[in-house]
């Protein structure tokens, strides 16, 4: 029996870092310890020494870890594994590829996998909640404003509530907007010339 | 007959412009091209991007293809450099308070003496200096080395030289995390914009025509569309020619500030183009003519000996075994491919392939593939000459 895997996870949001930690930890026995402080990164990762880092593929101080592979010669530690926030098949291809690339001294890919399944789907999942909320939002701000611009245009033509969403519907068509884009350019002009 | 696309990967840099240019002004169209650009958050993903096949072309680090090379640094798959995209361009610049230190011991910003200012640094510092740059391999990397190095100032004791993302640069120099750093444009101007720091010196002042980035492909790809790379090289040629054009400086630095390109004000962005620089946020100007360059000078050559010097230097640091290094790193820069897609179309191609580095005091008509080309100043500080020839 091997000695649990030791995992660095690289996470600014506390939140995403947590999940991805429960992930790992359903997944298998590991020794999992949280980076959020992005200062001195390098420093941080070599006094730990773990068997493998996760970090953001988009994160910009990914460069940071590339340092390492230099301090300590070419390539006799394992580095950075990646947890994917774009859905272009970056992480297979990263998996299929280079896996190796980064990962030497003994530790199998095999071992791996299941550590950046689990880090990658609990990621998934964070971004997907992160998404829904955000949309969720942002169409309930949207139907603030439409309405607003809705009762604007009611009094200023003295229409009723059908007749002037359907003219802000045309406007929108007619312009290729969104009736949301719409509206918000009448509440503002309005703003303006209140 | 309707375009091939190619998706080509860049970094939010003022020198990421041929790439944009070549697209948005329709250089790639004329070679029947469509560049899908993507923007990268880092270099070592941009890297992964091209190894992995997401991008078949890409805005490189110049350093980057010749440490794949040399088997050190991440990568593993062997990349090809089919022209040089730009020359200088990064700026070196200190704290604020480093930058006081420097003015009441006399320093006077001229932004054009490497020794001077050097010298100036180390004397406020010590050793205990410690540098950002984007990248371990890099030409800001390389540069910073081989200045401490002419210097004297062992870089092994004390001064250490340690990788900022750019974006972060800003905040590692006000939280005293690093007292100076190297970038490219247009970080710098945003780290005196913000008030963080002052330009002590442009890239040029240390290596006067460093290669700085490189259009990247995997050397696989390069072999099996020998057709489709010529097209590259020849649109790429074409936007280095626009973009050098001083009348084409104000809309290369409105298409650049584009949200879905480096989402920065054209006035920062404008800087680097002209070379009109603001080095301290109390208003100091300071003028660098040439300060990045995409066209003059045959800037686009690869030569073989630019290929070479990175490797050295490399091979030093690392400890590389330097007659492998030199010979492993001349092929990577493919001059022979850049000749036979510039050939016939008016471009400068100089007659040979590798040059010495360091020996063009004044610009200079040298001996070209079909009558001359005309040179710039090919400069180190220190006056050194580097011979790949003598270095074998």
């Amino acid at each position: 029996m091997p000695d649990a895997l030791s995992i660095v996870v690289v996470e600014t949001d506390r939140e995403r870092a947590f999940m991805i930690v429960d992930g790992l930890r359903d997944a298998g026995e590991f020794d999992i310890q949280v980076i959020s402080e992005p200062s001195g990164l390098a420093r941080q990762i070599q006094m730990r020494d773990p068997d493998v880092v996760l970090i953001d593929i988009a994160n910009p101080s990914r460069d940071v870890l590339e340092e390492l592979t230099l301090a300590s010669g070419a390539m006799d530690r394992p580095v950075a594994m990646f947890v994917d926030r774009s859905e272009d098949g970056m992480t297979a291809a990263a998996v299929e590829a280079g896996v190796s690339a980064y990962v030497v001294d003994g530790l199998q890919a095999a071992r791996l996998k299941p550590v950046l399944d689990a880090a990658i789907a609990r990621f998934r999942l964070f971004q997907r909640m992160r998404t829904e909320l955000a949309e969720t939002k942002r169409a309930l701000e949207e139907r603030k404003v439409i309405d607003r611009a809705k009762g604007m245009v009611m009094k200023a033509r003295g229409i009723g509530e059908d007749e002037a969403y359907a003219l802000l519907r045309k406007a929108a068509m007619d312009q290729n907007k969104r009736v949301a884009e719409v509206a918000q350019a009448l509440v503002t002009a309005a703003g303006l010339l209140a | 007959m309707s375009a091939t696309r190619i998706p080509a990967g860049y970094v939010p840099l003022t020198d990421a412009a041929p790439l944009i240019a070549a697209q948005e002004m329709g250089f790639a169209a004329e070679e029947r091209l469509v560049l899908e650009l993507h923007r990268a958050p880092s270099w070592s993903s941009l890297r992964d991007m091209l190894a992995f096949g997401q991008v078949d072309a890409a805005q490189m680090l110049a350093p980057v293809p010749v440490a794949a090379a040399l088997g050190v640094g991440g990568a593993s798959t062997p990349f090809s450099v089919l022209s040089v995209l730009s020359v200088n361009g990064t700026v070196i610049g200190v704290s604020s308070s480093l930058a006081r230190r420097l003015a009441d011991a006399g320093h006077d910003f001229s932004f054009d003496d490497a020794a001077s200012a050097g010298k100036a640094l180390i004397t406020a510092t010590g050793p205990g200096l410690r540098i950002g740059v984007p990248f371990p391999f890099s030409m800001h990397t390389e540069l910073l080395h081989y200045w401490l190095q002419g210097l004297a100032a062992d870089t092994g004791r004390g001064i250490s030289i340690r990788t900022v993302p750019p974006p972060l640069m800003t905040d590692a120099i006000k939280s005293g995390e690093i007292d100076a750093f190297c970038v490219g444009e247009p970080w710098g101007s945003l780290a005196v914009e913000n008030g963080a720091g002052a330009l002590l010196l442009p890239g040029r002042a240390i290596w006067s025509f460093a290669p700085e980035k490189v259009l990247a492909v995997r050397s696989a790809w390069a072999e099996a569309e020998p057709g489709l790379a010529g097209r590259l090289i020849r649109a790429l040629w074409r936007a280095g020619r626009w973009l050098a054009d001083p009348a084409s400086r104000g809309l290369a630095a409105e298409i650049l500030s584009a949200r879905r390109y480096l989402d920065l004000p054209a006035e920062i962005i404008e800087r680097a183009l002209s070379g009109k620089f603001t080095v301290t946020p109390q208003g100091l100007q300071r003028e660098v003519p040439g300060f990045i360059g995409f066209h003059d000078g045959a800037a686009g050559f690869p030569w073989r000996s630019q290929a070479q010097w990175i490797a050295l230097q490399l091979a030093e640091r690392t400890g590389l075994d330097r007659h492998r290094a030199l010979r492993m790193a001349g092929p990577v820069f493919r001059s022979d491919l850049y000749r036979s897609a510039l050939r016939g179309t008016g471009a400068d191609l100089p007659g040979a392939s590798s040059k010495l580095e360091g020996t063009v005091g004044t610009p200079l008509l040298a001996a070209g593939e079909s009558g001359t080309v005309s040179l710039l100043p090919n400069r180190f500080f220190d006056g050194r000459v580097f011979d790949p020839m003598a270095a074998d």
